[in-house]
């Protein structure tokens, strides 16, 4: 199909108020069919059902002010959730609901099938078999939904050529494809240059190391996105090996291959990383390690979101992650005021896995520690770990009596409000003042003062019990940086195992090839 | 700027350390922490000069605990803020502690 009729073709397969994915996800993008999107005749296309992971292009938001869409299912849209939440101010997008990736997949084989998908590939044959390249992402998951319902599917590549170097959708699952006039988007999602990294966040990744994976023997994890696991990751050839943890943590990951990651697998660490998508620029280092990713016969990685996250949920023992707000409950969100950033990954990733069955150490311990009544019938926990700094920029508080998103429901009509993480599913909360364990807690009470007990100065940490604080202290279900024997002195930045992009480089014997704005060389 | 002035009475008797000890750099989001031995009747006197205007009662929390972790007697705690977050200047306050105090790690 020429890209030049491709807005005649969308005219000609859509009908109003059918259901569209249009792919998005958190790093490709779809971006050419966006664009013949947002020009068709919206009276003759209209009121279109938007069901895809992220809204993230200028594009996206087009559709619904043109009336071409008027309904969204989704998963995230940080990049533009203030126009999102403008929007829907204004009655121009009715969103359906907010999912987890996992979630938002599964309602694709229930009640959210996509009629028409219109999904983006690196390359496609002359049959129509496409390659996806290092960032499949989501396509399989929408292709298969849509394709197997009668749906129609129709994909942007960069190119058309002979021979791909595999398959990763079969041509038959394909109706329509076309060379887009530009390569598709990218986002380098992921990355995160050491040299923005503190002495806070080293101070905290040094407790995480210490006070969590070292004693509960953490082997299969997931990290979110964020420079307090950057640091954690910069941590582990110096301060983790200094520990004699080499081999006794942090072996089998689910990630994104994260360049803050090079240091720990080049330094012996990683055995395995599992990704839901790639990293732009991480391409010829992970080809020359497939012994740690996942890669094709012709040596690109190969990446699946819906898979990742099964992983994620079910295999892995710990979460740790990062958020805005946490009230005294442990619950945490992201919603602030004026912006609608959905959830992406972190309620399936930073959740109890509660249809798991197989033990390990770390999660057969959790459970002790969460479940100590004798007549209980013994159980594993997942660890999931919160880690944030109890004052963000312009000292606003990180904890706080009742979160930003009760104000938000009230205000926008939505039935509950948005957690993006719950309380009763969170094990620990650290910041720089300490670890809380909750799993320890055993009452609401003694829950709220564990928070109170490490959240600084903000109120809600200064409105604490001193001496409920130290009675936890003495249980161990607090425990401070010099109760776990950190020398505050190692607190500096000479101890990431790489403190540039540029050093992250000379780890990767050349083959990290960080995109542009990331040099500054 | 804002300059504050704060005064702790000793909490017990100053270990033997150096006689003085500078830590930390002033730029945004950082500051200096200089200890210095003085003789002040047994007192502690601290001085902040901070970019960052209208925090007083938290610098007073903060330093409260501070006194709290260590013996601060005959000291003088001169701080150059440049708009450093309480956990920055905690980290700091212990790490001039640490290094007057020329503890070994």
């Amino acid at each position: 199909m020429p890209a030049a009729r491709m807005q005649e073709l969308l005219e000609a397969v859509l009908e109003p108020g059918d259901r569209v994915c249009l792919e998005g996800n958190n790093q490709k993008q779809a971006d050419f069919l966006a664009r013949c999107l947002v020009k068709v005749n919206p009276a003759r296309v209209h009121d279109l059902h938007m069901v895809q992971s992220v809204i993230a292009l200028p594009e996206h938001i087009e559709l619904f002010e043109r009336g071409i869409a008027h309904k969204v299912d989704f998963s995230f849209s940080g990049p533009v959730g203030v126009r999102m939440a403008q929007l829907v101010a204004a009655g121009k997008i009715q969103i359906g609901a907010i999912h987890t990736y996992l979630e938002l997949f599964g309602r694709y084989f229930i009640d959210l099938t996509p009629q028409v998908a219109l999904i983006v590939a690196h390359s496609a044959d002359r049959d129509g078999n496409l390659y996806t390249g290092p960032n499949t992402e989501d396509t399989p998951t929408i292709v298969e939904a849509t394709a197997f319902k009668s749906g129609i599917v129709i994909a942007q590549v960069n190119q058309i050529v002979d021979r791909l170097p595999r398959v990763d959708i079969p041509a038959d699952w394909v109706d329509y494809v076309t060379q887009a006039p530009t390569p598709h988007f990218i986002e380098p999602l992921f990355t995160r240059d050491p040299a923005q990294i503190g002495e806070i966040k080293i101070l905290m990744a040094m407790m995480v190391i210490k006070g969590i994976y070292a004693e509960y023997g953490i082997n299969r994890l997931n990290h979110g996105v964020g420079f307090d696991a950057a640091a954690i990751e910069l941590l582990l050839p110096t301060y983790a090996d200094s520990l004699g943890l080499k081999g006794k943590i942090c072996r089998h990951w689910m990630l994104n291959p994260h360049p803050t990651l090079i240091p720990a697998i080049e330094s012996g660490f990683v055995q395995s990383v599992y990704s839901p998508g790639s990293e732009l620029g991480m391409e010829a280092y992970v080809s020359a390690r497939p012994d740690v990713f996942f890669t094709g016969a012709d040596g690109s990685q190969r990446t699946n979101r819906a898979f990742s996250h099964a992983a994620g949920h079910y295999a892995c023992d710990l979460f740790i992650g990062s958020t805005l707000q946490m009230d005294l409950a442990g619950n945490s969100s992201t919603v602030t005021l004026g912006r609608i950033a959905g959830y992406g990954g972190a309620p399936n990733l930073g959740s109890d896995a509660r249809g798991r069955r197989h033990c390990q150490p770390a999660w057969l311990k959790a459970g002790r520690q969460a479940h100590d009544r004798p007549t209980a019938l013994p159980r594993g926990r997942k660890l999931v770990v919160q880690m944030v700094e109890t004052f963000r920029e312009q000292m606003q508080p990180t904890f706080v009596e009742r979160l930003d998103a009760w104000t938000f429901m009230e205000s926008s009509g939505m039935e509950l409000p948005p957690v993006m993480v719950y309380g009763d599913d969170v094990s620990h909360v650290v910041t720089e003042e300490g670890i809380a364990n909750l799993l320890l807690c055993r009452s609401d009470e003694e829950r709220s003062e564990a928070i109170r007990g490490v959240a600084g100065y903000t109120p809600v940490g200064q409105a604490r019990s001193r001496s409920m604080v130290e009675n936890l202290r003495d249980r161990g279900v607090i425990q401070r940086p010099e109760d776990l024997g950190i020398d505050k002195r190692l607190v500096n930045r000479d101890l990431l195992a790489a403190r540039s992009i540029k050093e992250l480089v000379h780890w990767s014997g050349g083959l990290y090839q960080p995109p542009q704005r990331f040099r500054n060389w | 700027m804002e300059h504050l002035q704060f005064e702790f009475k000793a909490s017990g008797s100053q270990a033997s350390g150096r006689e003085a000890a500078l830590v930390g750099v002033v730029s945004s989001g950082n500051l200096e922490v200089m200890v210095e031995r003085a003789d002040l009747n047994g007192t502690c006197q601290v001085e902040v000069s901070t970019s960052a205007r209208g925090f007083r009662s938290i610098w007073q929390a903060v330093l409260d605990d501070f006194a709290t972790r260590h013996a601060l007697a005959d000291l003088r705690i001169s701080i150059n803020d440049g708009g450093a977050t309480p956990a920055v200047v905690s980290l700091r306050l212990d790490q001039a502690m640490e290094e007057f105090l020329g503890m070994a790690s």
